[in-house]
């Protein structure tokens, strides 16, 4: 039978707030437990929430952002349920009026096509704290799990997809353009490592051409883009063993192991919950009004998509190239200083992606640490574009500069001498010592084909190049070449 | 909507009481007849008719992104049952 | 000097007729004789009163004193204290000390105010008769067979003892007004929304509002004076202007319309409390007022939407009482559920556990649309129904309980008990100002009586012409002059 995957994605943003979404505690990663749970995070009794007008802008950004409707109203509700990294008992979420409406993500299939995924809603929430599982013990010697309220009330938008996409790599490229949206609003760092970004996944199969859906498994927290893509190949992979074998796939929530690349059933004794919804009485509707949302959508940079299609359209850049410079601000933003400083588009986009980009992975660094800035390497392709150097000699230039050895591309070229030779007497000297040292080569250039010389020049080339210590301008050397050659015939 | 004895030991684990079975009877009687008394609520025609959340019509205030709470985990942690090393503790958590 | 009201009081320390220490020290003294028969107090702070006496005299020194520098109150015991053992009534916070101060206890702190206290209540504000203390019952002063009243039951009794001038309360479904009137005392439920709810332990937040309790209407618009007002932790608090509640006490009522609700005069109400308060509302007409009957159609759906939405809240209010951060922890939890399970149960007492059961199940999956949602659709019309009334007539009055104080363990009936609340209930619902006056006492011989009090209810925010309303009744009678004899202060 052929089977269909159906997938929807749950994913949970951190929002860079600097305060969390209730309270006025700090939402910095990494400080000692607890010390940045304040009275408010710990539900004290008699504390009340008051809402953070930032996670309430950033929300709405990324609403705009997905071309999604922004309701007027929204409102929180509570979600009642006892966990120890839970304070309250409640988490303060919104479940019947939330902040974003429906709209849409485009993503970019394998085969360069476009694809619009669904986003059913996305809707503010308080974070939980975290459990830590080390070794305590109580006073009878029973082991004991720590609490760390610093993550609990960092504010989180949830981001719902409809049930709209239909392979693991499907899955991976819409978390990345949710991934690029939020980092080019610049509302997330979108830290995966660091938890800012996490993600649900509900797989399910069913036989090709069938309408309705078949039951579901969500799997829990998974937080990189490649084990999103794993857990779903394994998930499906079981669902349709599992179907195939006479089973039922039942509806239940799975972890992924990554160690063991595998999804398993969380405790089975779970009990179905009820999370006893209702808005919550300690904070008052949010209204949104039409004014409040044009600003913010004036101020809304250019996004993925535009970016994008403006590289293409304007720059004239192949959809792949402007797809790859596009998928992350801080690369687009790299590839345009670049083109401002040497004014060609496709030389940049080469340079970005070619060397610079193979050095940055060799390395193992992202575009901003590059010790090479934007304008240097602008800098460095004028001196190419303008016959200073040749190719050869600019990627001398490149890895003097990546090293640090020298301030700017023309501070190398003068110190290594790599200026390109234009002068055609000198460029004949070089030509006519090479002649007069290769007869052998020379014999057989001779004796060629008149077609198949054009592949035996290259040697010529070669010496010529070598003994101009790579400055000789190539294109002169080939033509002065073929002049001298062919006169000797 | 009678008030059944399961009920109320689902409500009392939903809430995290500890109930025993004679609790659970204990409240039964109580609870239906306080059940009995809402159910009034049935007799009104409520079509149409906004829920009422809060008493003012009132929409909620934004609060500045400052970070204005400074560490006081100690002076939090005097009233706390269980901790070390600054973190609280409970019993171990099997994920 | 504890027959005097806050007001005269003020006027004496302003006066130097005696010092705060002086009078600190009397109502330590008085609590000290007084209180272990009535228990208004679950804890009393001699050391940071007599403190902050000798604070608010320095500062009057100083020449740097207001109106409430130096005077005595009590602090019902849901209010967050910062340093002080605050337990809502409960065993859960039988230990707890607060580790802030609630807006209002801030607000009281900075205008010179010597806490005297931890006032009694129903555990977590949940009662109506004050029985429901971990802490134990509070006798009510006029009469120590019978219940105070509650949930602020031991704010009441401590100002009608005389053991404070002054006290705040919180009220939910009447837990001023009530015990307010079993006590004889005067009490205002302020607007929700008009004082700030931060630091005050959460029973019902979309019902919850803090108020003074205190001998005269004029009494309760000095403290008004410092307790309303904006406060930016409590999102449901108002950026309001706040009024000089002292400035139009004595108004005239001359063309003041009055509304008497016929549903508060019907079946259930004690004839005896009904001739009390129709006798006191022909003072009014005395005083230039009209009087007209009024209808609130859904008086009687009150009750039982407030019993499904303040047990909804309170449910979800009271899940933080964990084990894990503060309050009571069982012995040696076996596991998490363990934890939670035993600390809970043995923490809350029994109307407490009642309450988290009814609202866990009416809000649980298949009930929320018949329970919850419908409660809040009724709670519209309700409000509504004042809404409407406030077009015709300027304040509405009647009985603020059907009955006098009942007898300490009469009532073993929940639901009866519930539905003595008829008539401050649907208040708290429309979020509307209610203010309860000693209107005269019933009882089988004088000596003996209970009080009796009448309410007087404004619209959203009037807050003002309550207390002038109340205030001049107050000039034309003297129930609020009268005082109990207390057994022990003969002896």
């Amino acid at each position: 039978m052929q089977w269909e995957t159906v997938i929807g994605l749950e994913v949970h943003v951190q929002l860079a707030t600097q305060s969390k979404i209730f309270s006025g505690a700090s939402t910095a990663f990494g400080a000692e437990p607890n010390t940045q749970a304040c009275a408010v995070d710990l539900g004290l009794p008699g504390v009340l929430p008051v809402l953070n007008e930032q996670a309430v802008a950033m929300a709405v950004q990324f609403g705009l952002a997905i071309h999604a409707e922004i309701p007027e109203v929204s409102v929180f509700d509570r979600k009642n349920y006892f966990y120890p990294d839970l304070p309250k008992g409640y988490q303060t979420s919104q479940m019947y009026d939330p902040i974003v409406g429906p709209g849409e993500v485009e993503i970019t299939l394998e085969d360069g096509a476009a694809k619009r995924i669904r986003v059913h809603h996305a809707h503010l929430e308080e974070d939980a704290g975290k459990s830590l599982h080390e070794t305590f013990t109580d006073d009878t010697g029973r082991a004991m799990t720590g609490i760390d309220l610093n993550r609990a009330g960092t504010p989180l938008l949830e981001i719902v997809s409809e049930p709209d996409m239909r392979s693991a790599k499907e899955a991976a490229a819409y978390l990345k353009s949710i991934h690029s949206i939020v980092t080019y609003l610049g509302i997330s760092d979108g830290n995966m490592a660091e938890g800012s970004m996490r993600c649900d996944v509900n797989v399910s199969v069913r036989p090709r051409g069938q309408a309705e859906f078949g039951t579901r498994a969500e799997i829990k927290n998974v937080n990189s883009f490649r084990f999103v893509e794993r857990a779903i190949e394994f998930e499906v992979e079981r669902q349709i063993e599992l179907i195939e074998d006479g089973g039922k796939v039942v509806q239940e929530t799975r972890l992924f192991d990554p160690d063991r690349d595998e999804t398993r059933s969380m405790r089975t004794k779970e009990e179905a919950n009820d999370y006893r919804y209702f808005p919550c009485p300690d904070l008052l509707p949010v209204v949104l009004d039409a004014a409040y949302v044009d600003h913010l959508r004036e101020t809304l940079p250019e996004l993925p998509d535009e970016k994008r299609a403006r590289f293409q359209d304007e720059l004239g850049l192949s959809a792949y190239d402007a797809g790859v410079l596009a998928a992350s601000r801080e690369m687009a933003e790299y590839f345009e200083a670049v083109k401002a400083t040497c004014g060609d588009a496709k030389q940049a986009a080469n340079w970005v992606q070619g060397e610079l980009s193979g050095a940055l992975n060799r390395e193992g660094l992202v575009i901003q640490d590059s010790p090479i800035s934007a304008p240097r390497l602008g800098e460095l392709i004028c001196r190419v574009m303008d016959d200073t150097i040749n190719g050869k000699a600019a990627k001398q230039v490149f890895q003097a500069l990546w090293s640090g050895q020298g301030a700017s591309a023309d501070e190398v070229i003068e110190a290594k001498g790599l200026k390109q030779v234009t002068d055609t007497g000198a460029i004949e000297a070089m030509i006519d010592q090479v002649i007069a040292d290769s007869p052998t080569q020379v014999a057989q250039y001779r004796d060629a084909e008149p077609d198949k010389r054009g592949k035996m020049i290259g040697y010529f080339v070669g010496q010529v190049m070598k003994a101009s210590r790579g400055t000789a301008n190539p294109q002169q050397v080939n033509a002065l070449l073929k002049k001298k050659l062919d006169a000797l015939c | 909507m009678a008030l059944e004895h399961a009920d109320v030991l689902r409500a009392a684990h939903l809430a995290r009481l500890g109930l025993s079975d004679d609790d659970a009877t204990h409240y039964l009687d109580d609870l239906g007849r306080i059940l009995e008394m809402v159910d009034r609520l049935q007799a009104l025609d409520t079509e149409g008719i906004a829920p009422l959340a809060h008493p003012l019509d009132a929409t909620q205030r934004l609060r500045a992104d400052n970070v204005t709470e400074p560490d006081r985990r100690d002076h939090f942690q005097r009233c706390a049952p269980a901790v070390e090393n600054g973190l609280y503790l409970v019993p171990r958590v099997v994920e | 000097m504890h027959d005097k009201t806050l007001t005269e009081l003020s006027a004496s320390l302003a006066a130097g007729e005696f010092t705060s220490r002086e009078l600190t020290e009397h109502q330590l003294g008085r609590i000290e004789r007084l209180d272990g028969a009535l228990n208004s107090f679950i804890t009393v702070t001699p050391d940071a009163a007599r403190e902050a006496a000798d604070h608010a005299d320095a500062a009057r020194a100083q020449g740097d004193a207001g109106p409430l520098t130096g005077l005595p109150v009590a602090i019902k015991d849901l209010f967050c204290t910062d340093g002080v053992l605050t337990t809502a009534g409960s065993r859960m916070l039988a230990d707890f000390v607060a580790p802030y101060d609630a807006g209002v206890v801030e607000r009281l702190k900075a205008a010179g105010t010597v806490s005297l206290g931890k006032a009694n209540l129903d555990e977590f504000a949940m009662g109506s008769s004050n029985e429901n203390s971990a802490f134990g019952a509070v006798k009510n002063p006029w009469d120590s067979t019978a219940v105070p009243g509650g949930s602020s039951g031991g704010s009441a009794a401590a100002v009608a003892a005389g053991l404070a001038p002054a006290a705040l309360g919180t009220d939910t479904g009447g837990s001023i007004r009530q015990p307010a009137a079993f006590c004889g005392i005067t009490g205002l439920k302020p607007t929700y929304g008009r004082v700030s709810r931060w630091g005050i332990i959460a029973y019902a937040s979309s019902l919850d509002q803090a108020g003074p309790m205190a001998r005269t209407a004029e009494d309760c618009a000095l403290l008004m004076n410092t307790i309303a007002g904006h406060d930016a932790r409590d999102s449901t608090c108002v950026a309001r202007g706040v009024p000089d509640y002292t400035a139009e006490l004595a108004a005239p009522l001359t063309g003041l319309k009055i509304g008497l609700p016929k549903e508060y005069f019907g079946d259930g109400l004690d004839p005896a409390v009904e001739a009390a308060v129709r006798e006191a509302i022909s003072v009014y007409e005395s005083l230039g007022a009209t009087v007209r009957e009024v209808s609130l159609p859904h008086t009687h759906y009150a009750v039982p939407a407030y019993y499904v939405i303040a047990p909804a809240e309170a449910s979800s209010n009271l899940s933080r009482y964990d084990g894990v951060r503060f309050g009571h922890r069982c012995e040696n939890p076996s596991d998490l559920v363990d934890l939670y399970k035993r600390s809970r149960a043995e923490g809350f007492g029994e109307e407490v556990q009642r309450r988290i059961l009814i609202g866990t199940h009416t809000l649980s999956e298949g009930f929320f649309d018949a329970y919850y949602k419908k409660a809040q659709q009724v709670r519209r019309l309700i409000r509504q129904d004042f809404l409407d009334a406030f077009q015709d007539v300027d304040v509405l009055m009647g009985p603020t309980t059907p009955t006098p104080a009942f007898d300490l363990g009469a009532q073993k009936d929940p639901v009866s008990m519930y539905l003595q609340d008829i008539y401050t209930i649907a208040v708290n619902l429309a979020g509307i100002p209610g203010i309860s006056v000693p209107a005269g006492f019933v009882g089988k011989r004088p000596a003996e009586g209970r009080p009796v009090g009448l309410q007087i209810l404004g619209t959203h925010f009037a807050e003002q012409r309550l207390l002038n309303v109340a205030h001049r009744f107050q000039q034309a009678t003297d129930w609020h002059l009268r005082r109990p004899e207390l057994a022990e202060e003969n002896a």
